[in-house]
């Protein structure tokens, strides 16, 4: 197993967010992850990459016990993210900031090296045009496609992506989607968070349901869609019920 | 020591721990409210000192009724000094309205240091003094606390009983959130640096009755503003006051036991240390 | 997208890359920097003319230490108030082995030694602590340290250490002396601007600038912030303590009141955000540009009773107008310029 989340939960003062969460991940897989706003999803990704340590519960990525360790090392183990909403170093380079996560990333590469690393990663990602602009000046949807090659460079093993399809346009998503495809074609394992439905069924292989930061269901995308449970959990979000309803 | 002695100390500090507390609170509402650290606060007291000097001196009007103008002089430069210095740059990086209060700063100290030297002044003024036993209390030091007392008061009923006092503290909560409201939040902000700017001259005012001053004395008061800032709490007004009270008690027993000018050691070490360790203050909440 | 892949191995290198495909050194900006320093810096060993000495002494001086303050506040996002006190505590470390026979060279070391390690240690502590708090702590520190050691013995107390005479003798008398602290402080200063060129374009430095923009997403891409901000501090407090050694040496004496002047801090951060916090030439041509302006207003007469007042509304001006300094200006508006301005 890749990734084994263990009992997780997490509490902010009176809130709990996340109520004992497990699961377990093998390499090579998509695993999409979805639920209303609110559920815990981005929580759960933020315990998974250690920007905070659980309340309770254990979190092993690559046989090692990470619980508590923080996000710089699971980083050079081999864990890579994007934000949900972006954060790119804006008076820096795109290619720079591709190169701090080639840098910092899973091989730690010399920066000749990074730099390379950088143009070969943004011309996967289109973005190879713009490399010499400083990132602030992108707009939403390179942003986040600058999001995604600065995880890739980094070379993981393991790739949470947070709503990467989010505020993109039809053919935007779509070459995203195929993107994603291909990344996965190189053997790397992703779990993303994703209200897309229809692309969420071409792309996972399994996905969990969180509700209220407990696990509700979970299963192969058309096993989900199709759960009661799923379905009436999402009746209060119907922009998300239609997105469900539409690839059932 | 001689347990008098001790006990003249402990009121001592305390009395100039109120006026510590209110040139405290300028500095403090200025942060809570705009997030900015006002490093002109120092020549600001500086020029409270030279006003009530001032109008003492040459036009003969009682230093507490010179206050009152002072206050008024107060209110009046804050306005102006936000809307020139402030304004442009108040949501831009913390470097940005750091320098941009300490340019306000040399500019005070040069036209303060052009007209009146760096030279010490005195205030040729007196209550008398109180004699309980053994202790010794000036009069102006019980006028200055007790007139501390009163803006302190003065400031809580604004803050909580009127509906700019409100507009006020929902600016210090969220800005963004308080401008979808519809309150004009520049002019909040403005109103705000002016009443900092008015607690930093009375606290000044208040000094110059008891302690001679130079243009350069409000540094020494700003520092200590910074250490009672963060005692109590920066943003938090009576977490000021306080903590004004604390570093006075504290500046009224250290030299029972150690030399004075060790006084300033542990002022500052105990103020790193409460960043580090509760920098939401003493009186704030946990993080 | 896959063709743009395959295109790009046969392209030449992009511009942009090129600068790292065959080294930073190339860079033309450094060398020309490091041309100007050195030549302004010779002027008055080839003319030897004591006076202009003395003037270029401060420049020099000034850019050493608003570039070592460069790595911090410009590369790392750090704004530190109170940097003098490395400069100061580096001198009276410096000052007290001198007195007790140890030669200037060592002594130099030792103060650069001394506030590195103050940093380190510090640096663990307030480097968790963001904006204006991590400003406000850093004032503290020096504050504590300047009334310190006013109390401290050793050094001292309040009137502070002055030079034996017999200190100066080793290296010729005084007036020969002067002029040794003239040619290391050159040395020492070319080696500032290198050091915070060679930072800002290595993998060290290239992580404090994703922490300067964004610390937590810095975080995650791998960067181990807190052991970088760490070094940064460090490497910003190294020169600084050596160069007090040199100034307090070359002066006679050390006060505490002179080692520790909060003013000094604070006029560094303006050399920076002068000439442009976070490149290399910004330091440079700011802590050039305001001793120069600095000069000017004390010597004339018209200006020499208002030139603080001058002084601070044109940092005011700056600050409001253009908060990036002359040459992040520069880069801003003719983006070309930014591989030529390091």
């Amino acid at each position: 197993m890749l990734l084994h989340v263990h009992n997780v939960s997490k509490s902010f003062g009176g809130l709990q967010a996340l109520n004992d969460v497990s699961f377990e991940l093998p390499e090579g897989q998509i695993l999409g992850l979805i639920g209303p706003n609110g559920a815990g999803k981005t929580t759960l990704f933020n315990v998974i990459n250690c920007v905070y340590p659980p309340t309770t519960g254990r979190v092993t990525f690559r046989g090692a016990d990470v619980t508590g360790k923080k996000p710089y090392d699971v980083s050079r183990m081999g864990m890579a993210r994007t934000h949900q909403i972006v954060r790119p170093l804006s008076e820096l380079t795109v290619r720079e900031n591709v190169m701090v996560g080639a840098c910092y990333g899973s091989h730690g590469h010399r920066l000749r090296e990074a730099a390379q690393i950088a143009d070969e990663v943004l011309a996967f990602i289109g973005l190879g045009e713009r490399a010499d602009q400083l990132a602030g000046s992108l707009n939403v949807a390179q942003k986040k496609r600058l999001e995604l090659a600065r995880a890739l460079a980094a070379r993981p093993q393991l790739l949470l992506l947070d709503e990467v399809l989010a505020g993109l346009n039809p053919s935007e998503v779509g070459a995203m989607v195929e993107t994603i495809q291909h990344i996965r074609e190189t053997g790397v394992t992703i779990i993303m968070i994703e209200h897309l439905m229809h692309a969420l069924m071409k792309l996972a292989d399994y996905v969990l349901v969180l509700e209220f930061g407990e696990l509700i269901a979970s299963g192969t995308p058309e096993e989900v869609t199709s759960n009661p449970a799923v379905i009436e959990a999402y009746l209060g979000d119907p922009k998300l019920a239609e997105g469900l309803m539409d690839s059932a | 020591m001689n347990p008098g002695f001790l006990l003249a100390y402990l009121i001592d500090g305390l009395l100039i721990g109120f006026v510590y507390g209110i040139a405290a609170m300028g500095l403090t509402l200025i942060w809570g409210v705009m997030n900015v650290i006002n490093l002109a606060h120092g020549p600001i007291i500086a020029l409270g000192m030279f006003g009530v000097y001032l109008l003492y001196t040459g036009a003969h009007i009682n230093p507490y009724l010179a206050l009152l103008i002072v206050a008024a002089v107060g209110l009046g430069g804050g306005f102006m000094i936000y809307w020139i210095a402030i304004h442009r740059v108040i949501n831009a990086p913390h470097l940005s309205t750091l320098l941009a209060t300490f340019a306000v700063n040399m500019i005070i100290i040069g036209l303060g240091t052009a007209a009146f030297s760096t030279s010490p002044y005195t205030m040729d003024f007196s209550l008398g003094s109180l004699t309980l036993g053994v202790v010794t209390i000036q009069g102006t030091r019980i006028v200055a606390a007790l007139a501390a007392i009163l803006v302190t008061g003065g400031l809580y009923l604004f803050l909580y009983r009127t509906a700019t006092g409100k507009y006020v503290r929902a600016v210090a909560n969220n800005r963004a959130a308080a401008e979808l409201m519809g309150i004009p939040s520049a002019r909040i902000l403005a109103l705000s640096f002016g009443l900092g700017t008015l607690l930093a001259m009375v606290s000044g005012g208040l000094i110059a009755t008891f302690f001679p001053f130079t243009i350069l004395s409000g540094g020494a008061y700003e520092l200590k503003s910074f250490v009672i800032g963060v005692l109590g709490g920066l943003g938090n007004p009576l977490g000021a006051l306080a903590g004004g009270l604390i570093l006075g008690l504290f500046e009224g027993i250290i030299p029972a036991f150690v030399p004075n000018t060790w006084v300033p050691v542990f002022e500052f070490l105990l103020f790193v240390l409460i960043l580090l360790v509760r920098p939401t203050g003493l009186f704030g909440a946990k993080r | 997208m896959k063709d743009q892949q395959q295109s790009s191995v046969a392209l030449p290198l992009p511009a942009g890359r090129a600068a790292y495909a065959l080294g930073v050194w190339r860079n033309p900006g450094l060398w020309l920097v490091l041309a100007v320093v050195g030549l302004v810096g010779a002027y008055p060993i080839i003319t030897n003319q004591a006076a202009t000495r003395e003037a270029i002494f401060t420049t020099l001086l000034s850019i050493a230490l608003a570039s070592s303050l460069n790595i911090l506040l410009g590369y790392t996002g750090y704004v530190s108030f109170g940097h003098v006190v490395f400069f100061g505590l580096g001198g009276y470390l410096g000052m007290y082995l001198l007195n007790s026979g140890v030669g200037l060279p060592v002594a130099v070391l030792a103060g650069g030694m001394i506030a590195g390690l103050l940093a380190f240690l510090l640096g663990s502590a307030i480097l968790r602590l963001r904006g204006a708090y991590f400003a406000l702590a850093t004032i503290g520190i020096n504050e504590a340290m300047r009334t310190f050691i006013s109390n401290f013995g050793p050094f001292g107390g309040p009137t502070g250490i002055s030079l034996n005479f017999a200190v100066y003798k080793p290296y010729g008398g005084a007036a020969q002396a002067l002029w040794l602290t003239y040619y290391s402080l050159l040395s020492l200063t070319l080696v500032a601007i290198v050091l915070s060129f060679q930072v800002k374009h290595s993998k060290f430095g290239l992580g404090l600038r994703a922490i300067r923009e964004d610390e937590d997403a810095a975080e995650v891409m791998g960067v181990i912030t807190p052991r970088a901000k760490t070094w940064a501090y460090v490497l910003s407090a190294i020169i600084p303590g050596m160069a007090g050694v040199l100034f307090f040496f070359k002066n006679g004496n050390i006060e505490p009141l002179d080692a520790f002047r909060l003013h000094f801090s604070i006029e560094l951060l303006v050399m920076v955000m002068l000439g442009g916090q976070g490149t290399v030439l910004g330091p440079v041509l700011g802590a050039a540009g305001y001793q120069q302006l600095r000069g000017f207003l004390l010597t004339n007469p018209t200006f020499k009773d208002y030139q603080l007042v001058l002084a601070g509304a044109l940092l005011l001006l700056i600050v409001l107008f253009i908060p990036a300094g002359a040459i992040g200006w520069l880069r801003a508006r003719f983006p070309r310029l930014r591989r030529v301005l390091p």
